[in-house]
Order: C-alpha cells, then structure tokens, then sequence
C-alpha cells in the first residue's frame, strides 16, 4: 500500500558508486547542489545534465528508480513552475487575458527552475539511492568531526539520524500492518469529505503513536542494557578510508567544475 | 464438483511483492485451497513460507498477482463485489490485535466495526454487549480505558472488536502469541466455543503444534509459498521428517509414540494429544502384565 515511498531509500547494488567513500559522495552531492544554482543557462544544464547521466549509468540504478523519487515533489515542482510562468513581469506578452499575462521571460524562467528542481531531486536522490543509511549518517558524523570544538554534539546527531531513518521502515510497516487491521474491520479512508477523511485516520495515528512510543521506550531501554554511551573514544566497526577509487571521483569533481567554468556557464 | 458453496475457494493464487525491484519475492505460488463452511481449519508454516500473506486474500486485503479468490462462490475482486461487505463475513484478527485498539473507552472500541457497517445504535449496542459477552469481558469494563488492561484482556477485547461484525468466517493469526498458559488456554478455550456453539467456519493460523493438533480438524502446511500439506492432523504429522526439513515440528507427544515404536512397542503413530497417548500406553502395559 504504502511501500512505493523511494525518498531516501537505498538500492542495494554493486558499482562504482556504491562503493565510495560515503563522505566523498556527500561533499560531491553539495558541489553538484550548489553547480546547480550557478549555473545561469540552458548548455550549463546540459553539461549537468551529461554529468548525472553517467553518474547514474555507473550506478546501475534503473532509471524507473530515480524518477520515481520525482512523484514526491510533483506538487512543488507545478507550483513553482506556475508561479513563474503567470507572475514574470516581462517585455514579450503571448498571453493576455484580464489579470494573466503570459510572458516569453515568463515561460523561460518556468522552464529553467523546473529543470533545475527536477536535477535537484534527481541528484540528490542518488546519494541515498547509492549509500546506505548507516554509512550516510557515518559520513555526515565524520563530516560534522571538526565542529565538535565549538560545541556541536556530532555524534549525537549522526546517532539520531541513524535512528530516524532506521524507524522509517517500521513505522511505515507499522502503519500498513495497522491500516490493514482497521480496514478489516470496516474502516473506510477513501470516501467523504475532508473532514471525514480527516476523522478516519484517527483509528491509525492513535496506535501507531503508542506503538512509536512503545519502540522507542524499548529501544532505549535495549542501548542502556548494552552500556551504550556516545561521544568520546567510541571506536567504529567500519573505519572510514579515501581509497584510490575515491581520488579519482574527486578528480572526476574537479574537472566537471573546471568543464563548468570554461564554458562559462557559471 | 460439488453443488455447495464453498465459503472460501482459492483457484491457483500467485502473488509476487515488490515486483520490478531488486526486492521482488514469490509470497505465494499457485495456491488452491477450498474452505467449507463451519470447519475448523489449522494453517502452519516456517517464518516466510507465506501465511500472513495467504490470509490476507481471504478477506481480499491483497490482491492476488494472478489467480482468483471466491467467497460464498463470488469472485472478491470482479467489478460488482462489496469489499467491506466481504471483509464483514470474513473477519480477520492479526497478530497482536490489541496494537490496533485506539478509542477511549472498551466499549467505543469494539462498536467500531458494527459501526462502520451502518448499524443502528441499538443493534451496535446489542452486538457489542454480546461479543464482549463471549471474550468473557463484564459489563463493569465497558467504560475503561482499553489501555489500561492486561496483554490478555487487551487481546480478547481487539478479538471481540472483530466479533462484533459477526463475521461467517473467522481468521486468527497467532491468537496466542505472547500470552502466558493460562491466557493460550483462555483465547484457544473461546475460539472453540465459538465453532461448537455458534458454528464460525474457523481458521487458526499458529506456530505452536501442540494446539493446532488439540483443536483443528484439518490442517494446512505452508512451505515457500506452496501449500505442502492439506489433511487431517493424524495424516500430516505422519510425516515427521518432511516436517523438520521445512523448520516444523511435530506434537511433543508424537515423537515419543515414534521412540516407543523403535523400541518394539506396538504402539500407532497418530497419537496426538497427551489423553490419547495415556490410554494408547496403559492398554499396552496392561497387554504386557
């Protein structure tokens, strides 16, 4: 019912990509991020564009997959879209009709913002498609490492996130399973009006908060039992090294930002 | 073929998960079970040999990738079939049901279902009164919080919840995981009663044999999606080695009736509760004297 969620979802394979170094796909996922909002024209999107799709390639993700995450933000993406195409003031009017203008900058800037969110997922999207959740929250806490002297608590927020995005799966098998048991017994979340719907969703979040509650509770109770106790001179099971594949991704970075400024599409 | 109406038939039921991803999995592979009405009916299986998956189509909450499922001879997913007047008849009640109680009081709880089928107020009333009744919950309760009783109670009132909508046909999974002995004893006491006195075409699904042999008149053995075994307990559990190569076991005391026959007792192998065995044992001692 509810497993087609692929937002942060990983694709277990074996490429290139999956095996970096997570800290490396991290710090190119921002270069790729912030490329993408400098990029000020069309053939700057298209050497993105080139970018992503070796990238993915390499993957071995299909691309079903990818565009799947796309689904989440389609809401978003029409809304921006609209937005830019009826309120850019602009010189070259095609559209007019009372309050509605339509303008040639109009539909350019719609067409650049959407493409630049769509990149945005879909690159985005591959870092948690390619990267575990362990390995994701392991690469951010060594990221966060040098904050620690003024005062950010980075293994704690790499041990929270952990924990999130751990919980994601059960509750959302929770909350099938409890769907389920309420259906079965005659619930109906499909019809009525809004506030109806509203109402039926009661008979799901009431339990599937005592059960969050209840996990948590448990879990808790399971990491004191075991002594747990972050921060210092906690040693890890996987140690984290840039190996000779990794170099060449940076490589790989550097020359897609230097192919990014000799087309000065920056 | 026979002309009566079976109250559940699956005609060769695949169903994939998750397919067209790398998690894809063959829950069920053609499947054809036919359930009479008033039976009582045993389903055991290792962990992911596709049970809970096999009772969700019962009542139609999967759909089958391929194959179809009748109930009372309709066809739950043609185009005219009433999914929730299909989901009344076929009551479901889930592994730990009482995770699914959510209202304020025990009473509000349990009129959810009636209440959902459009009832009357008094006829809720009555059917809330009465399945409450049965699960052995008092009047003095009706007001309580549901979450302010113990695991065994929490369970009998989530069960009564799906009694109320006074299904044909009831669907435990795992109705006593969890509980201690005398809490097993209770629900397996109740579930009992309720075919003896009302006639509910029961099935049973559970992990533990010693149950499944006390109660089920027949039994069905799940193995990687497959039905491996249909038939009276006595037959299936014959197959000792057969069970243990699929992670199952058979009923403490058919074992000892298989050791009592290596060692040159005369004794039958299809003895499946501890009473049987006793008089099976004094009837040879007393041949031996």
């Amino acid at each position: 019912m509810i497993r087609n969620i692929t937002i942060g979802q990983y694709y277990p394979a074996k490429s290139y990509i999956h095996e970096l170094d997570p800290r490396v796909k991290i710090i190119g996922t921002f270069v790729y991020i912030i490329s993408l909002f400098l990029v000020s024209n069309f053939i700057g999107y298209g050497v993105v564009l080139l970018f992503l799709w070796v990238l993915i390639h390499q993957s071995k993700v299909p691309f079903s997959f990818i565009v799947r995450g796309l689904k989440s933000i389609i809401v978003i993406l029409l809304f921006t879209v609209g937005l830019n195409v009826f309120l850019t003031p602009g010189e070259h009017v095609i559209y007019e009709w009372s309050f509605i203008h339509i303008t040639g900058e109009g539909l350019y800037t719609a067409l650049f913002m959407g493409t630049r969110l769509i990149l945005l997922i879909m690159g985005s999207s591959l870092l948690t498609l390619t990267t575990s959740p362990i390995q994701l929250t392991d690469g951010i806490e060594n990221l966060l490492n040098p904050f620690k002297k003024i005062g950010l608590p980075a293994h704690e927020i790499a041990m929270m996130m952990t924990i999130a995005l751990r919980f994601i799966p059960i509750l959302l098998e929770e909350t099938d399973k409890i769907m389920k048991a309420q259906i079965a017994r005659g619930a109906d979340f499909e019809s009525g009006g809004f506030i109806k719907r509203a109402k039926s969703l009661i008979p799901i979040l009431i339990p599937l908060f005592i059960s969050a509650f209840r996990r948590a509770d448990d879990l808790a109770l399971a990491m004191e039992a075991r002594c747990y106790r972050g921060g210092d001179n906690r040693t890890k099971l996987k140690q984290l090294t840039i190996e000779k594949q990794d170099y060449v991704a940076i490589g790989v970075m550097i020359l897609f930002i230097l192919a990014l400024m000799f087309l000065r599409v920056i | 073929m026979s002309t009566e109406t079976k109250a559940i038939e699956l005609k060769e039921v695949y169903h994939l998960y998750s397919s067209g991803t790398p998690f894809e999995k063959e829950a069920l592979k053609n499947v054809n079970i036919s359930v009479s009405k008033g039976e009582f009916i045993g389903i055991i299986g290792h962990t992911g040999s596709g049970k809970s998956t096999l009772i969700q189509h019962f009542n139609g909450l999967l759909k089958p990738t391929s194959g179809t499922v009748l109930v009372n001879g309709q066809d739950i997913h043609s185009e005219k079939a009433n999914k929730r007047s299909i989901r009344q008849k076929v009551g479901l009640v889930f592994q730990y049901p009482e995770h699914q109680l959510f209202e304020m009081t025990i009473f509000k709880d349990v009129a959810f279902g009636p209440k959902n089928m459009g009832l009357s107020e008094e006829e809720v009333k009555k059917r809330v009164e009465e399945s409450l009744r049965i699960v052995g919950i008092g009047p003095d309760m009706y007001e309580k919080s549901p979450f302010e009783l113990s695991g065994g109670q929490k369970r009998r009132v989530a069960i009564a919840g799906v009694l109320a909508m006074q299904p044909e046909v009831l669907i435990l999974d795992e109705p006593t995981a969890g509980l201690d002995p005398r809490g097993r004893d209770e629900i397996l006491a109740e579930i009992q009663n309720l075919h003896q006195t009302l006639g509910i075409t029961i099935i049973l699904v559970s992990h533990s044999m010693e149950d499944i042999a006390r109660f089920v008149h027949r039994l069905i053995v799940m193995h990687r999606g497959t039905v491996a075994f249909d038939d009276v307990p006595k037959e299936v559990f014959l197959h000792v080695e057969e069970l243990e190569s699929m992670g199952l076991a058979v009923p403490q005391i058919t074992y000892v009736m298989h050791q009592l026959k290596a060692r040159g007792f005369d004794v039958p192998l299809d003895v499946l509760t501890l009473d049987e065995a006793v008089k099976v044992i004094r009837s040879q001692l007393g041949m031996q004297k």
